[in-house]
């Protein structure tokens, strides 16, 4: 057992658990954050993706250990007060979902991508969001969602 | 009057989807819940020798450990086939012989480990051509007890024929001898995998008195309901099946799978709930997929290009049980020569037993793997006549007057296919040629262009008598709940529904809510949610629903405005006397009750409920296959445009156009939300999805890694989506399904289009680069 600091969505939180297991279990079954899915467990699905220390990760490939001091955001921090962010509504607004199990993973890669890049092309919003898949969608409406999400964040 | 029909709404659980609230079964803890884990043949046939639990059970935290020989049960939908666990030998890798149930997944991983089997390999059956010779070993020894739907299903013991369903229309034989061409070609497509985001989860518990509480990822819970207890022998009532929110199913999630098993671990460990979860390689290697199709397709034709007979054999690649991929020959065999009018037809459509995966529902419920083979063969035929593909295919198109293969009368209500075609071929102006400077552009570069059309049919393969059911609440404060036994598992029924409601009591759709989840304790009944058949018949029975509570909302308003019936209206909420507006009364007062001012009260909870079911429908003649089968047809086409990388074999799709006839539109985002999915996942199924299997039947591809669906990057790069409006009489305000239809046809259509592009015709699938490279090494 390990006693692991880290940080998720503002709050500070002590964990002990097995040094073995991954931040997605630790998230899941320690935290009780279950907004963050498990798809695949090996990295290939994406439906897990959180922001960890300012990048997107698949936390299926990051051991608790790793997370020790680190920042992580994940889909329960995205509306901020009950009040749904830009992106989220855009996701509704633009039907990017549909069974709504990779629909986390999505708008957590989505964040990263805004918050690093305010104004992306479609072609980089695809390249941001390879490792993310979706059976339902199609992706294009996924597309428009962070272009239109994109534009509504900058005000423009 | 206000519209909610068309332009449509925003999904009914957009927002606890975007926020993580949305709970799967994956999220679902109980007091006391146990882990399990399955342990899984590492042989495609074999003799279980023995097996060994003793040091699985002596590991402390192990609560059960179960192989068949302690415990079994039987299951399947329409050929009762299948154990919850082998026994006596194994049919597929992957295959379930024994499980475990710990206090923690680690513990039951562990103990599933140390479980000891020894087998006795026997020769694996990995074809289907040899699978259904007499010659071949056989899958099932003994399947002449098995129990199946009799009069619909036509099993051949003592061979591995799980079913042949027979078209019999005119006289072949006699018009192939008149016909100035014949063609015959073979079509061959593997299996493919459904992957849903989310594995199959299920939790069961097994309560005192036999009261078994199920809670499960699946596509149809009354469906589990029905099937877990024909199995164990219990009365429906002690069943109950809650299905949460549902991670994507595309068939796979309907019928019946892990419930029966996790029910006997939960009964073994004293009623304690006990939850599986597979991992992505056993949703792989041991949940069933779609069939592979081996296709032998004979056409002739008159010199001018009407097609005047078809010799049609199916020969599915059932893999190890025939469950529910029974109904998939069955439904091969009603469309098995597409949307044509053929006069002369001979179909054999067989399932085959072979010692792979399973097969079950996949979205289009064999329709691709048809229209494949099908729609292949029409352009072939096109080029041995010199003749334009999408003209010969319109001259020979089912017309209002026409009928179908299975002798069921077009009418002008039933759609147009040719409608759809012409849309989409004059989008992409497909047959006008390249210029010279393109076509030399094409030389140099060796990226050569070329473009298809292709045409779609389908209907609901299902029982002539599955029902759907609707019950609609009103609050207190004249808000809307609805109930239905159908899932929404992401294909927006449920928003379809509340938009209905909406239109239907002329209520504000934000004052209408669906129930999220089903428990068939308290949803009312539907059958299965498959076959694109939801918006049809469950939207019938939430019109029927909404008349019934409008009634009532009649009747209490008349009675408390003290008018007749017939003098009193519903608008704004409100049921008010027409003659005098002004005299009306809020749903809020009446719809609990309507209490007076001395305290006397009357009437009481307004409650509205619908039903419905296919009306018409009929079994097909075993002899002849002749028959009705089909709730609605829901036609399409796709017109496409590519460029084929000869250097690479890489497949880029420029430029794509697809329509289908919806009969109405209900939901404009949402059908083309439906649409785009269905396309991009009928071009995974072209490019790269198949699953392969080594020489001895050992499954290679159980991840996402080997087993690729598509990216973001494999999106076409553009996609026109677009509808014919022929409305269906019988429908919700004329609607049709249309959920699995889009992504029918799309293989044969860039198949055509790499034809066209380099002169090289596949026969097979997938069209991946490096098999697309091999076949242009040929030409």
């Amino acid at each position: 057992m390990r006693q692991i600091h880290l940080t998720v969505n503002n709050e500070k939180y002590q964990v002990y658990c097995p040094e073995h297991i991954t931040l997605l279990t630790l998230l899941r079954e320690h935290l009780h954050l279950t907004g963050t899915k498990e798809g695949c467990a090996a990295g290939e699905c994406g439906a897990c993706t959180v922001i960890f220390n300012g990048k997107a990760a698949n936390a299926c490939m990051v051991l608790a250990p790793e997370a020790n001091g680190a920042v992580v955001e994940t889909i329960e921090g995205e509306a901020k007060d009950g009040v749904l962010s830009p992106l989220q509504q855009s996701f509704i607004e633009h039907h990017a979902l549909q069974c709504g199990f990779c629909t986390p993973g999505m708008i957590m890669s989505a964040r990263a991508l805004l918050d690093a890049n305010p104004a992306p092309t479609r072609d980089e919003i695809k390249e941001a969001m390879e490792g993310n898949l979706c059976r339902c969608t199609g992706y294009e409406p996924i597309i428009t969602a962070i272009e239109q999400a994109a534009g509504g964040e900058r005000g423009a | 009057m206000r519209e909610y029909i068309g332009k449509g709404a925003l999904r009914h659980d957009g927002i606890e989807k975007v926020t993580g609230q949305a709970e799967y079964l994956g999220d679902i803890k109980l007091n006391g819940m146990l882990y399990a884990k399955i342990k899984t043949s590492p042989y495609a046939h074999a003799q279980i020798v023995s097996i060994d639990t003793s040091k699985a059970e002596a590991l402390p935290g192990v609560r059960a450990v179960l192989t068949g020989r302690d415990e079994n049960v039987m299951v399947g939908l329409y050929m009762v086939d299948r154990w919850a666990m082998a026994a006596e030998k194994t049919r597929y890798y992957g295959e379930v012989v024994a499980a475990v149930a710990a206090d923690t997944q680690e513990i039951a991983d562990r103990a599933a480990e140390l479980i000891e089997i020894e087998y006795m390999p026997l020769p694996p059956v990995l074809d289907v051509r040899e699978a259904v010779k007499a010659s071949s070993p056989q899958v099932h020894e003994n399947s002449e007890v098995y129990d199946y739907i009799k009069g619909v299903f036509h099993p051949e013991p003592g061979r591995n024929i799980a079913n042949r369903t027979k078209v019999r229309k005119g006289d072949v034989d006699a018009a192939f001898l008149r016909a100035d061409v014949v063609i015959e070609h073979t079509y061959e497509q593997p299996q493919v995998f459904h992957l849903p985001l989310e594995p199959h989860g299920t939790i069961v518990q097994w309560g005192a008195g036999d009261k078994v509480k199920i809670h499960t990822s699946a596509q149809s819970p009354f469906a589990v309901r029905d099937l877990f207890a024909h199995g164990f022998q219990l009365p429906r009532s002690k069943v109950e099946v809650n299905v949460p929110y549902v991670g994507g199913g595309f068939g796979g999630k309907a019928g019946i799978h892990m419930e029966p098993l996790v029910g006997m671990l939960s009964k073994r460990c004293g009623g304690r709930p006990v939850k599986l979860i597979p991992t992505r390689e056993e949703e792989c290697a041991t949940f069933p997929c779609r069939q592979g199709l081996v296709a032998r397709v004979k056409t002739g034709a008159t010199k001018d290009g009407k097609i005047i007979a078809e010799e049609v054999e199916y020969l599915w690649d059932g893999g190890a049980y025939a469950d529910y991929g029974v109904n998939i020959s069955r439904a091969g065999a009603v469309t098995a020569c597409g949307p044509y009018d053929i006069e002369n037809v001979k179909v054999d459509s067989v399932t085959v037993y072979t010692n792979k995966i399973f097969g079950t529902a996949y979205r289009g419920f064999g329709h691709p793997e048809v229209f494949f083979g099908i729609e292949r063969q029409r352009d072939l035929l096109a080029k041995e006549l010199g003749m334009c593909p999408v003209e010969l295919r319109l001259k020979n198109l089912l017309m209002p007057g026409a009928h179908t293969i299975t002798g069921e009368l077009i009418t002008e209500h039933t759609g147009r296919v040719d409608k759809c075609l012409k849309m989409v071929a004059e989008k992409l102006n497909v047959g006008q040629d390249y210029t010279p400077e393109e076509k030399a552009e094409f030389q140099k570069t060796g990226k050569y262009r070329a473009k298809a059309a292709a045409v779609l049919q389908k209907s609901p393969a299902m029982p002539t008598w599955s029902a759907s059911s609707a019950v609609v609440h009103m609050n207190e404060d004249g808000t809307v709940h609805i109930t239905v036994g159908g899932v929404d598992f992401g294909q927006g029924t449920y928003t379809v529904l509340q938009q209905i409601a909406a239109e239907r009591l002329q209520i504000p759709i934000e004052k209408i809510v669906m129930a999220p989840g089903v428990n068939t304790d308290m949803s009312p009944y539907d059958w299965q949610t498959v076959a694109s058949r939801m918006t049809v018949l469950c939207g019938n029975a939430v019109c029927e629903a909404c008349d019934d509570l409008t009634e009532q909302l009649l009747e209490m308003g008349s009675i408390v405005l003290r008018a007749s019936k017939h003098e009193v209206a519903l608008g704004d909420e409100c049921v008010y006397v027409k003659q005098n507006p002004q005299y009306s009364m809020p749903y809020s007062k009446i719809c609990m009750g309507y209490t007076y001012e001395n305290g006397n009260a009357i009437g009481g909870p307004i409650i509205g409920r619908g039903k419905s079911i296919a009306q018409g429908l009929t079994n097909l003649d075993p002899e002849t296959g002749q028959g009705k089968t089909a709730l609605d047809w829901t036609y399409g086409a796709h017109a496409i445009e590519i460029e084929v990388d000869t250097h690479t074999g890489d497949i880029r799709v420029v430029d794509m156009a697809s329509c289908l006839d919806v009969g109405r539109v209900m939901n404009e985002a949402m059908v083309h939300g439906q649409m785009i999915g269905g396309v991009l996942q009928g071009l995974g199924t072209t490019f790269s999805e198949a699953v392969y299997y080594d020489g001895e039947g050992r499954l290679l591809t159980r991840n996402l890694t080997d087993y690729k669906i598509a990216t973001f990057k494999d999106m076409p790069e553009k996609l026109e989506i677009c509808c014919v409006e022929t409305p269906q009489l019988d429908g919700p305000y004329g609607a049709r399904g249309i959920g699995e239809h889009p992504l029918i046809a799309i293989t044969a259509v860039i198949a055509n289009a790499l034809a066209n592009a380099t002169g090289a015709e596949m026969y097979d699938l997938p069209l991946s680069a490096d098999r697309v490279r091999a076949a242009l090494a040929k030409e």
